[in-house]
C-alpha cells in the first residue's frame, strides 16, 4: 500500500519534472524545421529559475483572484496526474478518487481561474484573450464529453486505469473504428484546447491576434512562473492521457516492482518524444486558422467524436 | 447462410474502420470549401468504399468482392477524376468559397442528424444482420453515405460538388450493397460502373457548356431569368 502511495507521488514528480522538457524539446524541433538553431532544450527550465527570483509587480486594481489564480493553475494538472496512468498499467493509491469526467473537470478548473485572472487586470488585452479561450473552451466541452460518452460506452469505465487495456485486448480492438476516430478527435481537441497551430499560435507576439498567450500577459515573476509551469503541465498531462489511456497503453509497469516503474520513465518519454515530433510535423505543415474558422474545425472534431459513439454503436 | 459467417475479428474491425472513415471523408464532401479538395475527398470516399469491398473479400475468400473493389478502383479513384480533371476547366476547380445555402457548421449538425437516422432506419436490419453474422457497419453508414450525398445535392450550389454528392450517394448505396448483396452478378457492378462514368462524362460536359455561356459553375444563377451583365 505505501508503495502504491510512493508510486503515485512519482508520477507527480516526473510530470513536474519532465513537462519544461518536452516543451524544450519541442520549441527546439520547430525551430530546426524552420531552418534555425532554436534554444537549448532546457531553456524553460532556466526560464523558470529566471522568473523565480524576480519580484513580483500585482496590478493595483485586481482582486484576490489575480494573486489566486496561479496557484489553481499549477495545482490543477497536479490533482489530474493522481488520477491517470503515467507509469503504470495497474491502478494506484488515488486512482479510484475520480474519472476521466472528473479529471477534465480539475483542468477545466484552472483554466476558468486564468480567465478570471485575465478579466481582473484592467489591461484590455487580458479579457479579449480571455473571452476567446473561453470560445475555443466551450466548442472544446461537447467534444470532450463525447469522447468520454464512447470511451465509457467501450470499456464500460470511465476510470483511466481500467479503460487503457480495453483498447488492446485483444489487440485487434485496436482498430475498432471508434478507437482510431477517437484519436483523431483527441489530437484535434488537445491542439484547440492548449492553443497550438492551427487554432493558435503559440509563439507569436502580437497582442491582437493571441488566444491562449494573452491571459497571462500580466503576471510576472513568480506568479508568472506558475501560470507558464502549469500551463506545460496541462500539456503534459493531455498528452499522458492521449498516450497512455487512448493510444499506446504499452511500456508502463505492470508489476509493483521499483525496477519496473523507474524504467517506465524514459519508455513513456520516447512515446511522448514520438508524438512531440507528430506536433512538429502537424504545426509546421498547416496555418492558423481565421478567428471564426475555428468553430469550423471544432466542429469537424465534434463530428468525428460523434462518429466515433455511433460506430462504436454498430459494431458492439 | 451468408458468405460473411467467419470473418477474423481484425478484418471485420479493419472493415467498420473503412467505414468509418468513409463516413468522415462524405462529411467533408458535404462541407469543405474549395471544388478540388471536394473531388479528392470523393476520391478518398470510393478508396474507403473499395478497401471496404477487398476486405470483405479477403475475409469470406470472395473473388467476386475483390473484383468488385478492383472495379472501385479504376473506375471511381482513376478514371472519373481524370474524365472530370480533362473535362472540367482548371478554373473551376481553383475557386474558393463557394456559396452555400446553410452554414458549414450548421450543415455539419444536420449531417450529423442525417446520420444518426440512417442508424436509426437500419435497426431492422441490425437485428437480421447479427443473427446471420454479416458485418453490421456496411447498411447504416451505406445508408447514412446515401443521405449525406442527398443532402449535397440540395446545398450545394456549384455543378461539380452537385455531380460529386450523386456520385457520394451511388458510393453510398455501393458501400451497403457490398454487404447485402454480394453475390450481384459480375455484369451488373460492370454496368454500373460504366454508367456512373457516362454520368460524369454527361453532367462534366454540360459543366463545361455552362462555363463557356456564363462564365461561372454556380448553378443558382440558372434560376435567374432576366439578362443580367456577366460577372
Amino acid at each position: 500500500m505505501s508503495r502504491r502511495i510512493l508510486f503515485n507521488v512519482l508520477q507527480v514528480l516526473v510530470v513536474m519534472g519532465f513537462s519544461p522538457l518536452a516543451m524544450g524539446v519541442l520549441n527546439r524541433l520547430k525551430e530546426i524545421v524552420q531552418s534555425k538553431r532554436g534554444p537549448s532544450i532546457f531553456q524553460p527550465y532556466r526560464d523558470l529559475w529566471k522568473l523565480f527570483s524576480k519580484d513580483e509587480v500585482v496590478p493595483e486594481e485586481s482582486s484576490w483572484i489575480f494573486r489566486v489564480a496561479p496557484y489553481i493553475v499549477f495545482v490543477a494538472p497536479i490533482f489530474v496526474t493522481l488520477l491517470i496512468p503515467v507509469l503504470t498499467s495497474y491502478p494506484l493509491f488515488w486512482a479510484f478518487m475520480d474519472d476521466m469526467v472528473g479529471a477534465g473537470f480539475v483542468l477545466a478548473l484552472g483554466g476558468f481561474f486564468a480567465a478570471l485572472a485575465a478579466v481582473d487586470t484592467a489591461n484590455p488585452y487580458g479579457p479579449m484573450g480571455a473571452s476567446r479561450t473561453r470560445m475555443v473552451g466551450f466548442l472544446a466541452e461537447p467534444i470532450f464529453l463525447i469522447v468520454f460518452f464512447t470511451v465509457s460506452f467501450v470499456a464500460d469505465s470511465t476510470i483511466p486505469f481500467i479503460v487503457q487495456q480495453k483498447w488492446v485486448t485483444p489487440p485487434a480492438n485496436f482498430f475498432a473504428p471508434s478507437h482510431i476516430l477517437l484519436l483523431i478527435a483527441f489530437v484535434m481537441l488537445i491542439l484547440a484546447e492548449k492553443g497550438r497551430i492551427p487554432v493558435d499560435n503559440p509563439s507569436g507576439h502580437f497582442e491582437l491576434a493571441m488566444i491562449e498567450e494573452s491571459k497571462d500577459l500580466e503576471y510576472s515573476g513568480q506568479g508568472a512562473a506558475l501560470m507558464k509551469w502549469g500551463g506545460w503541465m496541462k500539456f503534459f498531462v493531455l498528452m499522458i492521457v492521449f498516450l497512455n489511456v487512448l493510444l499506446t497503453p504499452w511500456g508502463l509497469a505492470a508489476d509493483l516492482s521499483w525496477g519496473a516503474v523507474l524504467l517506465a520513465i524514459p519508455l513513456v518519454l520516447a512515446k511522448m518524444f514520438l508524438f512531440v515530433v507528430f506536433l512538429v510535423f502537424v504545426e509546421s505543415s498547416l496555418a492558423k486558422l481565421r478567428l471564426f474558422r475555428i468553430s469550423e474545425f471544432m466542429s469537424a472534431a465534434f463530428v468525428i467524436a460523434v462518429v466515433a459513439m455511433i460506430t462504436s454503436a454498430f459494431t458492439r | 447462410m451468408t458468405v460473411f459467417e467467419n470473418i477474423p475479428s481484425t478484418i471485420a474491425n479493419l472493415n467498420a474502420l473503412a467505414g468509418g472513415l468513409f463516413i468522415i471523408v462524405t462529411f467533408g464532401i458535404v462541407a469543405v470549401r474549395q471544388v478540388r479538395a471536394c473531388l479528392r475527398f470523393f476520391i478518398l470516399q470510393s478508396i474507403f468504399l473499395a478497401a471496404s469491398a477487398f476486405l470483405l473479400g479477403a475475409g469470406s475468400f470472395s473473388v467476386h468482392l475483390m473484383a468488385v473493389g478492383a472495379i472501385n478502383l479504376v473506375t471511381k479513384v482513376w478514371l472519373l477524376p481524370w474524365l472530370l480533371q480533362r473535362l472540367i476547366p482548371e478554373k473551376v476547380y481553383t475557386r474558393r468559397e463557394i456559396t452555400q445555402v446553410v452554414s458549414i457548421p450548421t450543415s455539419l449538425i444536420i449531417a450529423l442528424v442525417l446520420t444518426i437516422a440512417a442508424y436509426f432506419l437500419s435497426l431492422p436490419w441490425l437485428q437480421a444482420a447479427a443473427a446471420v453474422g454479416a458485418p453490421r457497419i456496411n447498411v447504416p453508414i451505406g445508408l447514412a453515405g446515401l443521405l449525406l450525398g442527398a443532402y449535397t445535392l440540395t446545398t450545394r450550389r456549384e455543378a461539380v460538388p452537385q455531380l460529386l454528392g450523386l456520385l457520394a450517394m451511388e458510393n453510398g448505396a455501393f458501400f451497403a450493397g457490398v454487404a447485402i448483396a454480394p453475390d450481384l452478378p459480375l455484369i451488373a457492378e460492370l454496368a454500373l460502373a460504366f454508367d456512373i462514368l457516362i454520368l460524369a462524362f454527361v453532367a462534366g460536359v454540360l459543366t463545361h457548356a455552362l462555363h463557356e455561356r456564363i462564365g461561372t459553375t454556380a448553378v443558382s444563377r440558372l434560376t435567374n431569368l432576366r439578362e443580367e451583365p456577366r460577372e
